[in-house]
């Protein structure tokens, strides 16, 4: 199967109120063989008490099925109408998924960790599949159940 | 309208629902697979997670499937699996792996595998089947004379029957497949709140002390295995995280720590319909009613073919009437109440032979008379009935238009079309001329009827409408027909030289000299297929009207048999009769397929009179069941014109025949066959008792004489021929 890669081009701001230096950042994700449906995802970013900051992408269109994305729900990002992140399609298993966002400094090298959840209907719920600090150097990844590769850089 | 309701939207959707239906139908195997492969104990889910627990450490959710299959989802190191297990070990019976065929049949059927368009597609598919499914019931109501004969005896065309046998069978499953279907899918799209999303807040703390064994929880102790959904496990490594039961009443959160619950909330009621409605249209938890709309689905393509068939039968049969003259200027008016069209063809044959008399003719549907018409001198008024006496579909509305018009001025002639075997033969014609009597309008010619489109009574009425116009007037009907073929005579058996009234049977094969055709080739150019009680058609040399004869034969037989009485200057039995071995007529099969015994094993009355035994004789000759045959024949006088006497004798010893009783009226004893009827007519109750089915062939006097001897004969048992007529139990061919 070819791999797909779908960029979204800059689209949000997850900046912390008060502090406007920023710089755009890109995650890229890339789904493994797992051979299903497409996947629902939603890359996130969690402060060091582990509360909920913002959403950097939401894959998957159904808001009835967002709460498969669990830790994403508990945390309240899918609060309906105040997804704040990127949306679109679910992604397929093998497609890539890039996003660029713009993400402010003080956020980096700060205890914020980046996470991704995922989930496909008929296989499982994958919560917190991979779980990244922001650092100014930045990180990638790897899954147990549908992410091969997670990462993102600046 | 109703008509069109159902054909329009089921041509031009017919495909998509097609393919809706048979992925419906291939998922609908699934449930009753799941059932069979999982066990359903009486245990509490504290018991069921602690067996789990034991055999998979890393098990991360249990989910009952509405099946009742237990699925563990777990880890073994970094790899993720999900098992099937026994529940009340906790052993791993097998990988579970949802197939990915399902998976593609899944997404096919709701969404032709082209995401939301589709999936609106797919809506779209399942309200149009709605409407089929309601407009097609109100349809045959309709055709069968109302909703409480709805389940009466089909009658038609082969085609037609096929559509309505399949369509009874197959309605209500398609019906709530389709509501169902087109619930879920306004679900989906947001129209209709499904409640899905609900669920209760995550607890804000936990009590974060050591966990305590899953199987001394309290709640899932008293939760029964069979109300299970879904069990998440808390993360092993995470004293903050709880588990999260789904019942089928609700969900909550319980402590890890105190297994308490610490936040629940119940199922709302959108929650509870769509949970439900999704059971009804996935059958999952409801093996038994999968299987039957599945089959219910499956039956969509043969209504979809049928349908199309029968649509494109009934539009091939509506004529172009050449030359017609608008409403106000015409001097005759024809206005035609059809149902399949068939009507219109004697309508234009009218238009065209009063044409070519100079006169100005319009010609138009029923419902599309006129409040006046300024020049007409004359109106002839053809008509149909539809089912127990009501109005074809071009004349539903014409008794009431007819009450607000005021008189037109001019006479009228009411011809009613229908078919003797019907219950309310012409009823709706005959309403019609009671309706205009009524109005006080001056009648042209009284009411006549027409008996199966016969072209011979209907040049019978074209004499009586020349008289009353004062020129003679010529109606040759020619009804479609089938391609000719050319018969050649093989033998002839002549019986009744000695009464004056001669009577043959005749055998012919298809004629194939000159076709230059060999072998497996020829047999299969030769004659085409056709039953017992099935009717040859013959075109007597410089004739286009043919004449019906019963067959004798079916196709497997290698001949066509049928036999004929010569008429007094019959131009069609003259001809049969001159008839040499060798000669050839032309000559097609005219299916005629209600007049069959019915399947099964009762029994069968054949009655019969001179030449009417031809069918009788081919339904004793495939007698293959050897099922009781009891035949009455009445003739002149067993030495002239016993027809097929030596056959008789034969399909007696080998019991394809059970009993024969004959009637001849020309000998010292004379007798006719309803005279045998009464003598014998204990034994007739009591066949008729058990389910024995009538048939009668020959004159229509004699006809006639059988009917009233069988009402006096049925009247004991509160039945008369009418009402076995109505149930199908009682046919006649006459002529």
């Amino acid at each position: 199967m070819p791999r797909l890669t779908r960029s979204l081009a800059l689209a949000t701001l997850l900046v912390l109120p008060g502090l406007a230096q920023a710089r755009p950042v890109t995650f890229t994700t890339t789904l493994s063989q797992y051979g299903g449906r497409g996947a629902y995802l939603a890359v996130y970013v969690v402060d060091a008490q582990g509360a909920y900051v913002g959403t950097v992408s939401l894959s998957g269109g159904k808001s009835k099925y967002w709460r498969h994305l669990s830790d994403w729900d508990r945390t309240g990002g899918s609060v309906v109408g105040q997804i704040d992140g990127v949306t679109g399609a679910s992604v397929g298993a093998g497609q890539s998924l890039t996003v660029t966002v713009e993400l402010a400094d003080a956020m980096l090298d700060a205890g914020f960790e980046v996470h991704i959840d995922a989930a496909v209907e008929d296989f499982r719920e994958s919560p917190s599949e991979v779980v990244l600090a922001l650092t100014a150097a930045g990180a990638s990844g790897s899954g147990r159940s549908f992410v091969q590769s997670f990462s993102y850089d600046m | 309208m109703l008509r069109h309701l159902h054909s329009f939207p089921g041509l031009i959707a017919g495909l998509f629902i097609a393919v809706l239906a048979l992925t419906g139908s291939i998922l609908s195997i699934d449930p009753a697979l799941g059932r069979a492969v999982s066990s359903q104990p009486v245990m509490s889910v504290a018991a069921l997670a602690t067996a789990i627990i034991d055999h998979f450490p890393e098990a991360e959710r249990i989910v009952r499937k509405p099946s009742g299959q237990i699925v563990v989802y777990a880890f073994a190191g970094d790899t993720p699996f999900a098992d099937i297990v026994d529940p009340t070990t906790g052993v791993g019976i097998a990988a579970y792996a949802p197939s990915g065929f399902t998976r593609w049949i899944t997404d096919l059927h709701r969404a032709f595998l082209l995401g939301d368009t589709g999936r609106a597609v797919a809506g779209v598919g399942a309200a149009i089947t709605i409407t089929m499914a309601l407009s097609g019931a109100a349809l045959l109501a309709a055709r069968m004379g109302g909703w409480s004969a709805i389940l009466g005896r089909a009658r038609g065309t082969g085609r037609q029957r096929l559509h309505v046998q399949i369509g009874r069978f197959a309605v209500a499953g398609l019906l709530l497949s389709a509501l169902t279907g087109a619930y879920m899918s306004l679900t989906t799209f947001g129209f209709i709140p499904d409640g899905m999303d609900a669920e209760p807040a995550f607890p804000a703390s936990v009590n974060g002390g050591p966990p305590i064994a899953v199987g001394d929880i309290p709640i899932l102790q008293q939760t029964d295995l069979s109300a299970l959904r879904e069990l998440a496990l808390p993360y092993a490594t995470d004293p903050t995280d709880v588990f999260t039961l789904t019942t089928s009443t609700g969900m909550g959160y319980i402590d890890q720590s105190t297994g308490q619950m610490l936040d629940w909330l119940d199922n709302g009621p959108a929650r509870q319909v769509y949970e439900f409605v999704f059971m009804l249209h996935t059958g999952q938890g409801l093996w038994w009613l999968a299987l039957i709309l599945g089959a219910g689905a499956l039956m969509v393509p043969v209504l979809a073919v049928s349908g199309a068939l029968v649509w494109w039968a009934r539009r091939g049969g509506q004529p172009r009437i050449v030359g017609n003259v608008s409403a106000q200027a015409a001097d005759t008016i024809i206005l035609v109440g059809s149902e399949g069209n068939s009507t219109w063809g004697f309508a234009q044959t009218l238009h065209a032979a009063l044409t070519a008399q100079g006169h100005a003719v319009h010609a138009a549907p029923m419902n599309s008379f006129a409040s006046a018409y300024r020049r007409a001198k004359r109106m002839f008024i053809l008509t149909a009935t539809y089912g127990d006496g009501d109005a074809p579909a071009s004349a539903a509305g014409f008794l009431a238009r007819l009450g607000a018009v005021k008189d037109p001025g001019c006479a009228v002639a009411v011809l009613g079309f229908g078919d003797r075997q019907f219950p309310q033969f012409c009823q709706f014609a005959a309403d019609v001329a009671d309706a205009i009597k009524g109005k006080g309008w001056p009648a042209l010619l009284p009411l006549e009827t027409i008996d199966r489109q016969s072209a011979q009574d209907f040049a019978r009425w074209g004499q009586a409408v020349g008289v009353a116009l004062g020129a003679p007037l010529l109606l040759t009907h020619v009804a479609k027909q089938p391609p000719t073929i050319r018969l050649k005579l093989l033998s002839r058996v002549d019986y009744g030289a000695e009464w004056q009234s001669p009577a043959a049977v005749l055998r012919f094969v298809a004629d194939e000299t000159g076709t230059g055709l060999r072998g497996v080739w020829r047999r299969w150019r030769g004659l085409p297929g056709f039953e017992p009680g099935d009717l040859a058609g013959i075109l007597p040399p410089g004739s286009t009207m043919p004449r019906f004869y019963s067959l004798a034969t079916a196709r497997s037989d290698g001949v066509l048999e049928f036999c004929v009485r010569k008429q007094p200057g019959g131009l069609c039995s003259g001809a049969l009769f001159a008839l040499q071995p060798g000669d050839t007529i032309q000559g097609f099969v005219k299916p005629n397929p209600e007049f069959r015994p019915m399947r099964g094993h009762k029994p069968v009355i054949l009655i019969g009179a001179g030449t009417g035994i031809g069918p009788l004789a081919g339904f004793i000759r495939h007698n293959r069941k050897r099922r009781p045959m009891h035949l009455y024949f009445g003739a002149r006088d067993p030495q002239s014109d016993f027809l097929y006497q030596p056959d008789l004798q034969g399909w007696t010893t080998d019991n394809r025949l059970t009993r024969l009783i004959t009637a001849f009226s020309r000998v010292t004893k004379r007798a006719y066959v309803q005279d045998r009827l009464r003598d014998d007519q204990e034994a007739l109750r009591k066949l008729i008792a058990i389910g024995a089915q009538i048939i009668v062939c020959g004159g229509r006097e004699m006809g006639h004489g059988v009917a009233l001897a069988l009402d006096e004969i049925l009247a004991p048992l509160e039945l008369s021929a009418a009402k076995m007529r109505a149930a199908g139990r009682y046919i006649e061919d006459v002529y």
